[in-house]
């Protein structure tokens, strides 16, 4: 009966384009049309272009013999090697350029965060002038000045600036001596993997042992001796299985040892130094955000300040600071392609320079590119989704 | 969205030049002038002066087409090109002709959608390194570090030669040509790398230019040429016969100087590059004193090399290979008949 | 003794002067600088590190440097070579603009500030009129002043176009061009349409994933693929789409964050009344949901003034593109540090007053409904 009733009082059927169902059917699909009819356009114009100008397409060009040779090399290279090897070569470059200047970043934005909140003003000037100077330049301004201005002005090889006569430093790069591995190093590093595994088990162990009897255990002492300890005992045991190749003055260059080439230095200076700026008032942030009732809470509590730091701010601190470093560590790698524009050899130089040029293949080694950075985005982004997840609040 | 509008109206009337497809002929005659691609600043090939003015063998060769289309070699607009950039801008039309030191080879003839019309120069890659390392020949080089041009043949021809005489090196390759001779001049490289005639060119641009030397090899066959794009023949055909009509002026003592007179002349070879015989200039789809305007104007080819790149000059190089064939040189003009 | 008796009644004795190691100068140092070992050994590195690095720059800027002269022999190399700067001063304003016709380029910056300058200070009416007029007929007036090519200006092709002429054009228009895509993309994203919200999340999160550079590359190397047979952008103009359409994904972003912070209420509320979504957009949610996020916007707007440099691998001469420029110019070569520093205050100044200006804005507009 009721529902009888209610259907004589329902409302007239809007006409069906007053009906917003429809109406958000209709604009959809009118953009969804715009969309591909703009797609189809551009690869149809695409296709006649290259069909006009003769241009190949196809990924074939990647297993082609390269023929030039690249700067820096971290996996075996030489002219003969195919296309996609010089890819690879070079995201290993940029991978690595940008792996080191985050961890330098982290270091010393945490530090310039730290310092602008301290409580000494001369400490916590210095940082915010510094802060407000570094983040309002542009990047490739850095780099250019690192590079052409600072590491032009290191002498040339004749005259390199000594130290120990282990370390050179010249305009063609910081020497340094290599480690040779003999045979029984492998051991150490046995040792080592041993001792993190031991005190990952020890710090486990610890935690439950606290939590049934209450008492303590110094892991961190012990972690530490486990830590250095073990592969020094390897070390030992297998009569010091390691010797050193200095670099030397052989002809036009040094010859032997390990070489940091300044293109490298430079971008791993700027890079760390900008993001760095932005990392400090992320982490100022972040400490600030944490409310001082919490630290006088824990000391009520009988805490010293260090577990207070440890146990109450940092976690809470980080649960602020983590989600914008995200998006700075994902900055940072993208900015490391202004390698370009000092013959720093990662993907967008060679890739997309040398490649490009070579095979004329615009539309695909663009797009490989492209296709490269979106991975690491997605990579860095899921993997700090996931942290971010794990410090997360767990609200009862 | 008004404002979109009014800015996408203001784009479209910058940025949207319509070259129609009827070929770059009819419409470079159309605009009035000619898009002529060059380096950004290669002296005595392509190079500004403070005012802006673009000389050099490149730049001649964009004058002298200039000269043939509309009787003024001065109708050229020039678009300063890195060696990056080059060939995307032809294949765009954003360049009607590219004028720029560019190597002639199989790759880029066949695979870029490009046409290679002639050679205006005859070159072959060297290097140049400090003249206080006592280094006198390329083959001393091993364990060098190499600065080098992104984008040119000239590194893949290093890694070439390096490899079959068993040398290590280190290249170091930068985006513009400005940056590898400071670079070099900066001491970041022991040796430089590119066509021996542009080492002539950028030493002029070092420090102290004779703390410098060429080394003597010269490692590769480097035949700079001005370039069309594929399949636009009738353009192509036109910026061909001014490099060929250069070439047979000199041949045929026809200069600059001399022109108004050679055109009573009695050779039949000479009457016809004039107009003065024969259509030839119909078959250009040009006007029949073509080739009288680029001498006229721009001069013969032995002229073009001796004012930019010549002994005079602060090159100094020889004509070696690009004298005439009659000389012992490579430089052959089809006959023009 | 009866003098020293004292002579006031328990409890009237007026307040002592503080112990002097507390105020002045001696309290400040002590409590500011030299409150414990650690803040004594902080304070005499900082002030290592500024007799180290922050002296010997200023005499190298200033005390050092020669201001005179007209070629490069006049600079003593002692310090910094103003003379330089000098030199290519309008290099690095103009570029290679034509020197007669450089008043064109002066109007349409004067134009600019005096409109801007009329829309920020409080206190100047006619905003609105202004802000229109900066809007809309203004880009138009600046396009024919700069490009010419109509009303008997002669055309100047954009390739004459550099230095700080270049840098304000690409990030004025970038900023004028991605405001309006970003609240749009933002809208697109927060919509409830899967496919319209599909599309923008994958036009935002692509532009976002990749860096400025293969963007700048595709517009350069690419774009002429895309367009059909025989129509060719300007290479200024193919920077600025890039440039554009890369800020504007960033400030979709932005602008999203601001969305998402109005209370769902608004929205309930605006549709209660019977307000249609455009309405709901216009008047009751993007004013809210813009104002929370000005910071957010003038950081992007910094972020890509900064990046206009980018544009100088492509080829295009900005600001640094034209200081390198003259760097690497063979009769000027050893002055880069000078340029550097020319073209660091020159971006320095901009962002820093962005910033500042927003932070202004900020505090202006606090309503006070902070929770």
């Amino acid at each position: 009966m009721a529902v009888q009733a209610q259907e004589g009082l329902a409302p007239a059927k809007p006409v069906f384009w007053n009906d917003p169902r429809f109406r958000a059917l209709i604009y959809q699909v009118l953009v969804l049309g715009g969309v591909i009819a703009f797609g189809a356009y551009l690869v149809n114009n695409t296709i006649a272009n290259m069909e006009a100008r003769g241009i190949s397409s196809g990924f074939g060009f990647l297993t082609k013999t390269a023929g030039f040779d690249i700067g820096q090399t971290l996996i075996e290279y030489n002219a003969e090697s195919p296309y996609w090897r010089a890819m690879v070569v070079s995201i290993i470059n940029t991978l690595m350029v940008s792996a080191f200047g985050i961890l330098l970043a982290t270091v010393l934005g945490f530090l310039l965060g730290v310092a602008r909140l301290s409580h000494n003003w001369l400490i916590s000037r210095l940082a915010a002038v510094y802060i407000e100077v570094v983040r309002n330049l542009p990047l490739l301004l850095q780099i250019f000045f690192w590079y052409f201005a600072v590491l032009r002005s290191v002498p040339g090889p004749r005259q390199s600036l000594n130290a120990w006569d282990a370390f050179f430093l010249n305009n063609r790069g910081l020497y340094m001596p290599r480690p040779l591995f003999e045979s029984g190093f492998s051991l150490v590093v046995i040792g080592f993997l041993v001792a993190i595994v031991g005190s990952f088990v020890l710090a486990r162990w610890a935690k439950k042992r606290q939590m049934t009897t209450g008492e303590q255990f110094p892991v961190f002492k012990a972690t530490l001796g486990l830590v250095f300890g073990l592969p020094l005992l390897a070390f030992l045991v297998t009569g010091l299985p390691l010797s050193w190749e200095y670099a030397e003055l052989k002809g036009f260059n040094f010859a032997g040892g390990m070489r940091i080439q300044p293109e490298f230095v430079a971008m791993l200076i700027a890079l760390s130094m900008y993001t760095a700026a932005f990392i400090g008032e992320i982490v100022r942030a972040g400490i600030l955000a944490v409310s001082h009732g919490q630290t006088e809470a824990s000391y009520a509590l009988g805490l010293r300040p260090g577990l207070t730091l440890r146990l109450v701010v940092i976690p809470q601190a980080l649960r602020v600071i983590v989600p914008p470093l995200t998006s700075q560590y994902l900055n940072l790698t993208k900015n490391s392609s202004l390698g370009a524009a000092i013959a720093y050899p990662e993907i967008v130089l060679v890739f997309a320079g040398t490649v490009l040029m070579q095979t004329g293949q615009a539309v695909e080694i663009i797009g490989l590119t492209m296709a490269f950075y979106l991975t690491v985005s997605l990579l860095i982004s899921l993997f700090m989704n996931w942290y971010n997840k794990k410090i997360a609040l767990v609200e009862r | 969205m008004k404002l979109a509008k009014a800015l996408f109206a203001a784009a479209a009337a910058v940025g949207l030049s319509t070259a129609a497809s009827a070929g770059t002929l009819d419409d470079v005659r159309g605009k009035g002038f000619v898009q002529c691609g060059v380096s950004q600043g290669l002296p005595g090939f392509s190079n500004p002066d403070t005012a802006g003015n673009w000389t050099g063998l490149d730049v001649d060769v964009c004058r002298g087409v200039a000269a043939a289309l509309f009787g003024d070699a001065s109708k050229v607009k020039y678009t300063p090109l890195s060696a990056k950039e080059r060939f995307t801008a032809l294949q765009s039309g954003e360049v009607d002709v590219l004028s720029r030191n560019t190597t002639w080879t199989l790759v880029r003839d066949t695979s870029l959608g490009l046409d290679f019309v002639g050679v205006n120069y005859y070159d072959g890659q060297g290097f140049m390194v400090r003249s206080d390392l006592g280094v006198k020949s390329a083959k001393e080089l091993g364990g060098a570090t190499v600065c080098v041009n992104i984008g040119t043949t000239t590194e893949l021809n290093m890694a070439d030669y390096f490899r079959a005489n068993g040398m290590d090196y280190k290249p170091v390759v930068f985006e513009k040509a400005d940056e590898v001779v400071a670079a070099y001049d900066a001491g970041r490289c022991d040796v430089y790398t590119t066509d021996a005639s542009g080492l002539a060119a950028q030493r002029i641009k070092l420090k102290d230019p004779n703390a410098h030397v060429i080394l003597p090899e010269i490692i590769s066959k480097e035949p700079l040429g001005p370039v069309v794009r594929h399949g636009d023949n009738k353009w192509g055909d036109v910026v061909r016969w001014t490099l060929y009509a250069m070439v047979e002026a000199e041949e045929l003592g026809v200069n600059s100087g001399n022109v108004d007179d050679m055109k009573s002349s009695a050779n039949p070879n000479v009457k016809r590059l004039l107009g003065i015989e024969g259509e030839m200039g119909k078959n250009l789809d040009l006007p029949n004193e073509w080739a009288y305007n680029v001498i006229k104007q721009v001069g013969n080819y032995g002229e073009s090399f001796d004012r930019n790149v010549g002994p005079n000059t602060a090159l100094k190089l020889e004509r070696g290979l690009n004298a005439l064939w009659k000389d012992g040189g490579l430089q052959y003009s089809m006959p023009v008949r | 003794m009866a003098d020293t008796t004292q002579d006031y009644t328990p409890g009237s004795h007026p307040d002592l002067p503080p112990p002097s190691s507390e105020v002045g100068v001696i309290g400040w140092l002590r409590h500011n600088l030299f409150a414990t070992p650690l803040d004594w050994a902080l304070t005499i590195l900082a002030v290592y590190l500024i007799y180290v690095l922050v002296v010997p720059a200023l005499d190298w800027m200033l005390f050092s440097a020669d201001w005179a002269g007209e070629t490069r022999d006049d600079c003593s190399r002692e310090g910094a070579c103003w003379v330089f700067a000098r030199v290519w001063s309008k290099v690095f304003i103009y570029g290679r603009y034509p020197v007669e016709e450089l008043w064109r380029v002066n109007l349409t910056f004067i134009i600019q500030f005096v409109g801007l300058a009329a829309l920020m200070i409080p206190g100047v009416p006619y905003k609105k009129w202004t802000g229109i007029f900066l809007l809309i007929p203004y880009p138009i007036i600046a396009f024919f002043l700069l490009y010419g090519g109509a009303f008997g200006l002669e055309p100047v092709e954009t390739s004459l176009w550099g230095g700080l002429m270049v840098t304000l054009v690409i990030a004025e228009v970038g900023i004028v061009a991605s405001l309006p895509i970003g609240i749009v993309l933002a809208l697109g994203r927060r919509s409830k349409m899967p496919i319209i919200r599909a599309i923008c999340v994958a036009f935002i999160e692509l532009w976002r994933g990749v860096p400025l550079i293969t963007v700048l590359f595709m517009a350069s190397v690419m774009f002429p693929l895309f367009m059909p047979e025989g129509v060719n952008f300007d290479k200024l103009l193919r920077a600025l789409i890039g440039v554009a359409m890369f800020s504007a994904a960033y400030m979709a972003e932005v602008v999203r964050g601001g969305l998402q912070a109005i209370p769902k209420g608004q929205y309930e509320a605006a549709q209660a009344l019977g307000l249609s979504y455009p309405k709901v957009m216009t008047f009751i949610v993007l004013p809210q949901a813009l104002k929370l996020v000005i910071p957010g916007i003038v950081n992007t707007f910094i972020g890509l003034f900064k990046d206009t440099t980018l544009v100088l691998i492509i080829g295009l001469f900005d600001l640094l593109g034209v200081v390198q420029l003259a760097a690497t110019n063979p009769d000027w070569l050893g002055f880069a540090v000078e340029g550097y520093v020319v073209a660091a205050v020159g971006f320095w100044i901009f962002c820093f007053a962005m910033s500042r200006y927003s932070m202004y804005m900020e505090r202006k507009l606090e309503t006070g409904h902070k929770r």
